[in-house]
């Protein structure tokens, strides 16, 4: 299977920063926070750059949505080796309310306009850990769906999956074009390299519009509040494990 | 037993979400240099962040975790060091036609900086490196350049700076090996004392007089490891920069080819001093990292060590004390991207500048990481904090590539000197 792939990548709040709720409890305060690559679009771009190395599919093309510093992960993606870059530029409100469903359509209709063959996305996003868009994407398109992904291959124009489900691995075959979310064992992300980062700068990022894709932004979501978790109470011991069966009985854990 | 069943199943879904977050968490994300007012990536273009976030998460994943070990077992870590170089590292501000990366000085300063933060030894030694990468870059000749560069640049080859003496240290220009020209080699007899990588390293870079007595009868040649007539002396022990093995470089009729020769005879000095420029921003710059890493390590103690009923962090003096640490701090950041711009540009202050920023930064930075130290109390002298090997790490940086002793006569000559 020779052709293109789509990476989608998102900016995220970096998973080292300390998450702040705002004062009015409408969000977490991004203002001045770092951010970066969410680290599983790291994995997705990096299954990407690998597969186009074995020679198995010609182009990267790494997408983002949001506002002007989106650019900022796609050049990363560049770095890592992409080869050009898609910023679909949704900002104020928009971004606010910007979510799995908006994005899987953003990236429905990519996949449409660039005959993609493959869309490899990270299995969620360490901001709102959805865990969505993926298979939204996949729905869309009405394209098979290799999620949670820890191996992936090709052969022929079939796509063997490894994924990690709560009983183990499970491998399937799914046919192209199909969408494959990357889990954390996927691979292992590699550095940008300083002739890269460099060769990344005269790579092309091309600006679109949701309105041109025919997207509707409209959010179907309203956040009414955003509170930090409760502090953690202390535990207590129990001696054996009819007492602690008992116990979680008793404040309806089970 | 059967109630274990969904017990057990929500428990492995919980602690597989748990274990996710755990697993990126757990890459290194003490030295990230997260936004604050000492946010080292303030005032850079795009391109030179994305160069000291590879720096960072280089230094976070592969160095970090291992620079203990390296200090108390002595480890000259040829492999990372090789990992670092595959990301071109190894020759920075080397050509790119010979292997290097092309980059400028302040690029260069922001790397070190930032990869200091890993490891302090380890990073110096990739500087002095890169110095001798450099050198004869700069001042050798096409075959010369084509035979060394693109193995330094890989750290196929590992390169050693050799200026100083037992008998010349501050007063390099006395130093007293000899070359003697007999034919087309020189024969080298002399010794040079504490040399960075010495012994472990192949190319060695060494100034030797080839002419009269002075800077202008000094020649610079290039000595290959196993050639007959090298030999070490005995690795020392020292308080820091553990990961490089520091010994003496002796030669013995030691024959090596005119064609080895970087430029002219007496030009020696000259490629020398330039060298150190360069290497003085360099090592001004691994302060400026260790000092960033120690704030940040002393604010996260006064963050959870509680005395007189509140953390550390509520008692004025410490507050105070940090603001302090965390302002010289970037006083010295700035001289030394400062100085790293006017090396690049060929400014006629680059060598004050270059002399000043030294001077100023190790000196400023020692202070902090030691008042880091100070910070941790007890604890920040024990070797299970990596306080202390950063200040032991970076003691020496006002010490070597010129001493600041040295660098206030520089800077003084220049305004004593009638122009």
């Amino acid at each position: 299977m020779s052709g293109r792939v789509l990476v989608g990548v998102k900016r995220v709040i970096d998973y080292a920063v300390k998450i702040r709720v705002k004062p009015d409890n409408s969000g977490v305060v991004t203002d001045g926070v770092k951010h970066s690559m969410n680290p599983f679009c790291e994995i997705a771009v990096e299954e990407a750059v690998k597969l186009k190395e074995k020679k198995l599919i010609k182009e990267v093309v790494a997408v983002s949505c949001g506002p002007q510093q989106a650019q900022e992960t796609i050049r990363t993606a560049l770095a890592m080796g992409a080869d050009r870059g898609i910023h679909v530029q949704v900002t104020g409100k928009d971004y606010e309310t910007l979510g799995p469903l908006q994005v899987s359509k953003i990236l429905a209709a990519l996949a449409k306009k660039e005959d993609a063959q493959l869309i490899i996305l990270g299995k969620q996003a360490i901001d709102d850990d959805c865990n969505q868009t993926g298979q939204m994407t996949a729905a869309l398109l009405d394209w098979p769906q290799g999620t949670f992904a820890s191996e992936v291959s090709m052969e022929g124009d079939k796509l063997k999956v490894v994924r990690e489900i709560d009983g183990g691995l499970e491998m399937i075959k799914i046919n192209t074009p199909a969408v494959v979310s990357a889990d954390l064992r996927l691979n292992t992300p590699r550095y940008a390299t300083l002739p890269n980062i460099m060769k990344a700068k005269k790579k092309k990022i091309a600006n679109v519009n949701p309105a041109d894709l025919g997207v509707d932004l409209t959010s179907r979501v309203e956040i009414l509040r955003v509170d930090e978790p409760p502090q953690r109470q202390a535990g207590v011991k129990v001696e054996t494990v009819d007492d602690l069966v008992g116990k979680l009985k008793d404040t309806g854990r089970i | 037993m059967a109630a274990v069943g969904p017990l057990a199943r929500i428990a492995r879904l919980g602690s597989h979400i748990c274990r996710n977050r755990q697993l990126l968490c757990d890459r290194g994300s003490n030295r990230r240099g997260i936004a604050s007012c000492i946010d080292p990536s303030y005032g850079l273009t795009d391109e030179q962040k994305e160069f000291q976030k590879v720096a960072f998460d280089f230094a976070a994943n592969e160095m970090a975790p291992h620079m203990a070990e390296w200090d108390q077992k002595e480890i000259f870590p040829v492999e990372t060091m090789r990992k670092a170089a595959e990301l071109g590292f190894g020759g920075i501000y080397v050509q790119p036609d010979v292997g290097g990366s092309g980059l400028s000085r302040l690029d260069t300063s922001i790397i070190f900086e930032a990869l200091s933060t890993g490891c302090v030894s380890t990073t110096a030694y990739i500087s002095i490196h890169n110095m001798c990468a450099w050198m004869i870059d700069t001042f050798g000749n096409t075959e010369q350049r084509e035979k060394f560069c693109p193995d330094l640049c890989t750290m196929e080859k590992f390169a050693s700076y050799c200026l100083t003496e037992p008998g010349s240290g501050s007063d390099a220009a006395s130093l007293l090996t000899t070359a003697q020209r007999k034919g087309d080699h020189y024969i080298l007899n002399g010794s040079k004392a504490f040399i960075s990588g010495g012994g472990d390293t192949d190319v060695y870079v060494v100034m030797c007089r080839t002419g009269g007595k002075g800077a202008k009868g000094i020649s610079c040649l290039v000595v290959e490891k196993g050639t007959p007539g090298l030999s070490f002396g005995k690795k020392e022990k020292k308080v820091g920069w553990n990961s490089q093995p520091t010994r003496a470089v002796i030669f013995e009729d030691c024959a090596v080819p005119v064609t080895n020769r970087l430029g002219e005879e007496g030009q020696g000095f000259n490629i020398a001093m330039k060298g150190l420029n360069g290497g003085r921003i360099n090592i001004a710059s691994c302060s400026l990292g260790a000092a960033h890493a120690s704030v940040e390590l002393a604010r996260d103690h006064l963050l959870v060590r509680k005395q007189f009923g509140e953390t550390l962090s509520n008692n004025q003096f410490l507050q105070f004390k940090l603001a302090e640490m965390a302002t010289r701090l970037v006083a010295s950041r700035l001289m030394v991207r400062e100085a790293a711009t006017a090396l690049q540009e060929g400014r006629r202050d680059a060598v004050s500048l270059c002399s000043m920023a030294k001077l100023f930064a190790t000196d400023e930075c020692f202070n902090i990481c030691n008042q880091a130290l100070q910070m941790h109390g007890g604890y920040g002298y024990l070797k299970d904090y990596a306080v202390q090997q950063f200040v032991r790490d970076i003691r020496v940086h006002q010490i070597l590539e010129g001493t600041n002793e040295v660098m206030r006569m520089i800077i003084s000559r220049n305004l004593l000197t009638e122009s």
